[in-house]
């Protein structure tokens, strides 16, 4: 796969820099939606402005470009390892050209290499498929909406929140209502209900892979998705947390199984700066086509 | 409004929660390990003068372009509230004038600005290529080598650079009413 360390370069470097279709489309919809001549209307129109420049100029949307997650859909007998050397090199490149910050840190000692590369990044995460197509998708996830997820215990004596659909609306409303404008909202959430605390938040950032105005098969959480996107759009949060219309852009569950003793609801917040991209790669490791 | 470098405490009191902003002059760059730093006692090195000045909570992307020189690429905001324990501080020992993040800061920092006259400036986060294109010169760094470079101090020349006052030196902040009105708002739909 000779063609697999540039066409990584190429899958970080617009990543970073190129707002996916569905999430610019989402945001000038919610600029539509303010008010005019509010504060919250005058930060969209930056955002939008700072899409267009960062695109331009093939430099970061955002300057914290995050923790960087790969996501390898791949068939049986694909070499996994080749694939992670390959990756922490073109990371690497990435960072000298300004794709990504130096932005990987060591939490003993403090002490930031500049690389991007060390225990814990990149993440590779692999799925095995018998489709003999190869999938790689990116997730570039900053850490001011990392710091505002939050993962619940039901029953949640506090929030009042039982062991049911209700008692999860409710958690995942009292993360949005925590997290207030310090994730960078609008943004869009990710939950998982069930799995233990690791699977919980793991399968809470695979729910960021599906489209934004895509609609969840099961008519429950279904439910549940268009219930809290609308309910945290009612509270007046808004872009920044400056007050407005829009707080979310979307919300996206799953489930997974879960112990007897065990009912977590997890949930990670994205930013409005949702950098995620996808690339389907032939034999050659060259890109085929483009899955946002 | 313009704010204009060198920074006055009679500019910043004038100035009210909701009110545009727009920074020209020298920042200088400081986040969560220069905070815990100076909280620890640690010296400024010499060069960097915070008096009547503004902290920008910020961690850019800065590379050296074909000169050799100093160039940001990326430079929006951090979320402030992890320097709440130590920015009421910083505001008193250095009479800063503005703090410029995101996400806004508690009541600590609330009280400091009313009582030295300081005001919270917040950046929109993730307009990093806005912001970037308003930084026209990086002047110095300090600490590089130590904090590596999202943490180091970034001496930087900016024009134009908006902001809106969220927290004036009055009292009054928005995060605060925000935070009041969507809890009430959210126990109407439980």
């Amino acid at each position: 796969m000779q063609g697999l360390h540039q066409s990584l370069l190429e899958l970080i470097r617009r990543t970073s820099a190129e707002i996916p279709d569905d999430v610019q489309r989402s945001i000038l919809s919610a600029l539509e939606r303010e008010k005019k001549g509010t504060i919250a209307e005058s930060a969209l129109k930056i955002i939008e402005r700072n899409i267009e420049l960062a695109k331009q100029k093939s430099q970061p949307i955002c300057q914290d470009t995050g923790s960087i997650l790969f996501y390898v859909d791949a068939p049986v007998g694909f070499d996994l390892i080749t694939f992670e050397d390959t990756a922490r090199a073109a990371v690497t490149e990435a960072t000298k050209k300004g794709y990504l910050r130096q932005n990987s840190v060591d939490s003993l000692t403090g002490a930031n290499d500049g690389t991007n590369v060390g225990p814990g990044s990149p993440v590779v995460h692999f799925h095995p498929h018998r489709e003999s197509v190869v999938h790689v998708r990116l997730q570039l996830k900053g850490g001011g909406c990392e710091n505002v997820g939050a993962q619940y215990s039901l029953p949640n004596e506090k929030l009042k929140a039982n062991r049911d659909l209700d008692g999860c609306r409710k958690v995942v409303l009292d993360a949005v209502l925590q997290a207030q404008g310090k994730g960078c909202g609008p943004g869009i959430l990710g939950v998982c209900i069930g799995g233990d605390r690791a699977t919980g938040y793991e399968h809470s950032k695979l729910q960021f892979l599906r489209k934004i105005d895509d609609r969840n098969p099961n008519p429950e959480l279904d439910k549940l998705e268009q219930d809290v996107l609308n309910t945290a759009n009612e509270l007046g949060i808004g872009p920044m947390g400056f007050g407005g219309k829009t707080t979310l852009l979307g919300v996206k569950a799953t489930t997974l199984n879960r112990l007897p003793a065990s009912f977590f609801v997890s949930v990670s917040y994205m930013c409005w700066a949702f950098r995620r991209q996808g690339v389907e790669l032939d034999s050659n490791g060259g890109i085929t086509k483009w899955l946002y | 409004m313009k704010l204009q470098y060198p920074f006055t405490e009679e500019q910043v009191r004038a100035l009210r929660v909701g009110d545009p902003v727009e920074i020209s002059g020298i920042v200088f760059t400081g986040r969560d390990v220069v905070h815990k730093y100076l909280h620890e006692g640690g010296k400024l090195p010499a060069g960097v003068s915070l008096e009547n000045g503004i902290v920008y909570h910020c961690g850019p992307v800065v590379v050296k372009d074909e000169q050799g020189a100093w160039k940001v690429t990326a430079a929006g905001p951090t979320t402030s509230i992890r320097e709440e324990p130590y920015q009421w501080q910083v505001i008193r020992d250095f009479r800063l004038r503005g703090v410029i993040g995101k996400g806004g800061m508690g009541e600590k920092t609330l009280e400091a600005c009313r009582e030295h006259g300081c005001v919270y400036l917040h950046a929109i986060g993730g307009a990093a290529q806005v912001l970037a294109e308003c930084v026209k010169k990086v002047r110095n760094v300090y600490f590089l080598k130590e904090f590596g470079s999202p943490e180091a101090i970034w001496e930087l020349e900016v024009e134009n650079f908006p902001a809106v006052v969220t927290m004036d030196s009055h009292g009054n902040s928005l995060h605060r009413e925000v935070l009041a009105h969507s809890t009430a708002e959210l126990a109407k739909r439980l």
